[in-house]
């Protein structure tokens, strides 16, 4: 065999073990993510220090926890805008218990636990009532939570301007604020917070009838309900999962703000569902994933730092980060043709 | 009868058709004069609509001469179809229903102002969409959405479409099952008056006391080839029913021994529900394949959805294993042992992208959840999932990683019937379990359905295929217009019978 037939062999099998393990890879998006580090770390060094990495930690925390949500409602073929409506109200109607400014539960030893009930309850009514009308009114959930986000951000200003002069509830007991802002064991709080979430969640995807339930729906929503889903209730339980994850997660943001703010997580939406959508997660429904999902949050959130540290104003921050998503969706684009062709 | 000039406007000689390697069609031949309506009869599966879609420019043929107007015909697609004169109008009308008459009717070309712009004619379209609904006596304004339209109006509508086009020939495919007898009355009255217009009209049916009146010839096809035919007052329909299901019966059937039992599982008295079914009863019993014969649209898979709680009905009782039976719920019909394959195996069977292994243990996952948070056993369900793909023998070594999507047709409903399987149900409504898929794959369903009487189940089994329900069952059930009207024990089958009572409406026309 001559030298450069061996040459070339080598070349395709490279090429095939690029396409096989690389491209093909449901980690792709994690190289994608290690790639992008590699490349900007010549021009901004200050990514690989360690208050950068904490940094982008702490942005992802709160972030995965609400796109894990937006996950499981895109695995039924649903899409949730309402969420960083519902981390906005839940964050003013929290902080309005709690604050020691004149907080409905001030001073009482109920106050942190109460405030965190208030949370989760607005979101998981919000849910509730999002996954009630896109079974039981058949109404398309897109339009749902649309019409719902619009609702809830302006009853979020209206109730702040309602308790307080300024635009913003401060003076946040400090148990409260712990939970964002603390750690345990030198790890931050909302770590395990996320960490308990992924797990919890991954477990009840891939291990429980429910779980299965969400897939078989999304895959094909009549051929379910003809065997035995109970397509209705396991929607409307996707809502409500969705809703009380974006509590948690305003939790988490509100926590570490020490503020109930009426504009928290305002520039999210389109960094929920898209970091479910470059994880992998399909709009289309019945296919997803919470590693998936991981990865995206972590690619988004480094692109985010990197956008930041090099000081792009935030327009043209928006531009970059619209175009490196491009390419990570067209990327993505070609590998399901290949999948498709084999 | 009119006479006819002997020069014909469409020719078809020595057509034959083969799919993947499977030969459907025979030497088909006939002519068509103008202002001729020629009769198209057969059983489902004789070939009528590949001929047709042939004609329609759908599907190239193998070999064979076809002229139109003493020119060789040779339809590139539909549309050149149409634009040589040719119309199909489907059984399924395929009007965009959000769209007026007139944008239907000149969606494929619209008449524009200058070559190149982009702009419409709207005032020409207008006028000429009023011309062609005059010809169809429709008295309805061009801009009226299609939506707003009844069935019958609509047909109206697609032959005003054929019309406008210059049609020469139109090809009638079943266009009386959605209407309603006035609005059939007055599609034949069209066509009487597009046949002086000297328009030659091929019209299929299974009505055949309708093609008897109608058609001036009539010609049956069997299998894919002419097996008769003649002048429509002198072949009496007793005749043409002869000729359409004339084949021996042989060997396709997989042999049993007699099981049926006098005890009830399924009992149904009196189930009725507006516009869909009337008066529904019988019973099924243990060890017995019931058949459910009648037409499209006589209300077959209507009831089938209805007994397994997916419709509503608004009277009735029914009672499975002699406990009273609410049928409002799937998931109250499964456990009470009662399973569903559907007609439409990739709309409501499968999950196309899941694996075979995800959508046989769909239906059982309940069973194998834990207490505790739904915990799947996956051990357990795996080994189940593998058994019941065995059972049915799925030609294919990765469970699962294989695709439904990937599957042959008679692997998928392999498929679909292992998820039941899995269930051991003890009363099983089969909804055309061999439509679309090969010998061998029927062969295999049927020896599957043999299994389960044997074991004790009850099969409820609707086809449109006569003989595989000859073959198969123990007692038939002929329903039509949503009504039984007739009940065939075994010992008394023939097809011509069950043809007459399915046929029954369209015989009370003609008598």
């Amino acid at each position: 065999m001559s030298a450069t037939a061996v040459e070339a062999g080598g070349g395709a099998g490279l090429r095939r073990f690029l396409v096989r393990h690389v491209l093909m890879s449901e980690y792709l998006v994690l190289y994608l993510s290690v790639l992008y580090f590699l490349a900007i770390w010549p021009f901004v060094p200050e990514m690989a220090t360690a208050s950068t990495a904490g940094n982008i930690l702490s942005a992802m925390l709160p972030l995965l926890v609400v796109a894990i949500g937006q996950t499981i409602v895109l695995i039924i073929a649903g899409i949730d805008l309402s969420v960083t409506a519902v981390i906005a109200m839940a964050s003013v109607v929290g902080a309005s218990i709690m604050t020691g400014d004149g907080g409905y539960l001030a001073g009482s030893p109920f106050a942190v636990p109460g405030g965190i009930v208030a949370f989760l309850v607005i979101g998981g009514a919000v849910g509730l009532f999002n996954g009630v009308c896109s079974t039981k009114l058949r109404m398309p959930s897109f339009i749902v939570t649309l019409t719902m986000m619009m609702f809830l951000s302006g009853a979020a200003l209206w109730y702040t301007t309602a308790h307080t002069e300024t635009s913003s509830i401060a003076a946040l007991p400090s148990a409260f604020v712990a939970i964002g802002g603390g750690d345990v064991a030198g790890i931050p709080n909302a770590l395990w917070v996320a960490l308990a979430v992924a797990v919890a969640m991954h477990l009840l995807l891939s291990r429980t009838l429910f779980g299965q339930w969400l897939y078989a729906i999304g895959r094909n929503r009549e051929a379910a309900r003809i065997s035995g889903v109970p397509v209705d209730k396991v929607i409307i339980w996707a809502f409500v999962i969705s809703g009380l994850l974006a509590a948690l997660a305003s939790i988490l943001y509100t926590g570490r703000l020490e503020t109930g703010t009426p504009v928290l997580g305002r520039r999210f939406l389109l960094d929920i569902i898209g970091a479910a959508v470059i994880g992998g997660t399909s709009l289309f429904g019945g296919h997803g994933k919470v590693v998936w999902t991981v990865f995206g949050v972590l690619f988004l959130a480094m692109i985010n730092a990197s956008l930041d540290l090099i000081g792009l104003g935030h327009d043209f921050a928006v531009g970059v980060k619209g175009a490196v998503i491009l390419l990570a969706a067209v990327l993505d684009a070609a590998r399901r043709r290949v999948l498709a062709r084999q | 009868m009119a006479h006819f000039a002997a020069k014909p406007v469409l020719a078809v000689e020595g057509l034959n058709k083969s799919f993947f390697g499977v030969q459907v069609l025979f030497d088909v031949g006939f002519t068509l004069c103008p202002g001729e309506v020629l009769g198209l009869v057969g059983e489902n599966g004789s070939g009528k609509s590949t001929t047709m879609n042939i004609l329609g420019g759908v599907h190239p043929r193998d070999s064979g001469r076809i002229t139109l107007d003493g020119a060789p015909y040779e339809p590139r697609g539909p549309r050149d179809a149409v634009e040589s004169g040719v119309a199909f109008i489907h059984q399924e009308l395929n009007l965009f229903e959000n769209l007026s008459i007139q944008e239907n009717i000149f969606i494929a070309d619209f008449p524009r102002v200058g070559r190149l712009l982009p702009f419409i004619r709207r005032k020409e379209i207008a006028e000429r969409t009023r011309a062609v609904l005059e010809m169809v006596d429709l008295d309805v304004p061009p801009t009226m959405p299609v939506a707003r339209l009844s069935q019958g109006e609509r047909q109206l509508v697609e032959i005003a479409k054929a019309l406008a086009a210059g049609a020469k020939v139109i090809i009638f495919d079943e266009p009386t099952t959605s209407l309603t007898r006035r609005e059939t009355e007055r599609l034949f009255d069209i066509i009487a008056r597009l046949k002086a217009q000297g328009i030659a009209m091929i019209y299929i049916s299974h009505i055949l006391g309708d093609v008897k009146q109608l058609c001036d010839r009539i010609v049956v096809l069997r299998d894919g080839a002419v097996v008769g035919g003649g002048r429509a007052d002198e072949l009496g329909i007793e005749r043409i029913i002869a000729l359409m299901v004339g084949r021996e019966i042989d060997q396709l059937f997989p042999p049993r021994a007699p099981c049926v039992t006098t005890e009830p599982l399924l009992e149904v008295r009196g189930l009725s529900q507006p516009d869909v079914v009337r008066n529904i009863s019988f019973t099924l019993h243990r060890g017995e394949i019931l058949g459910i014969s009648g037409l499209m649209g006589s209300g077959r898979s209507e009831l089938a959805r209805i007994l397994f709680g997916l419709d509503p009905h608004a009277e009735g009782e029914i009672r499975v294993g002699g406990e009273p039976y609410a049928a409002t719920d799937p998931i109250d019909a499964m456990r009470r042992g009662i399973a569903f394959l559907t007609e439409d195996r990739r709309a409501e069977g499968l999950m196309l992208e899941a694996s075979i292994a995800d959508n046989i243990a769909l239906p059982s996952l309940r069973d194998f959840a834990g207490q505790f948070a739904g915990w799947l056993r996956r051990p357990q369900l795996t080994a189940q999932v593998v058994q019941a793909a065995d059972q049915v023998r799925i030609n294919t070594r990765d469970h699962a990683r294989m695709l439904a999507k990937n599957l042959s047709g008679g692997n998928q409903q392999k498929v679909v019937l292992a998820k039941w399987l899995l269930r051991a149900p003890r009363v099983f409504i089969l909804d055309e379990p061999t439509r679309g898929i090969d010998v061998g794959a029927k062969y295999e369903v049927y020896k599957i359905m043999n299994q389960m009487v044997a074991d004790g189940a009850g099969v409820l089994f609707i086809s449109s295929e006569m003989e595989e329900l000859i073959g198969m069952c123990d007692r038939i059930l002929v329903m039509s217009r949503g009504e039984i009207t007739a009940v065939h024990e075994r010992a008394e089958f023939s097809s011509e019978r069950i043809m007459e009572s399915a046929l029954r409406v369209g015989m009370d026309a003609v008598r």
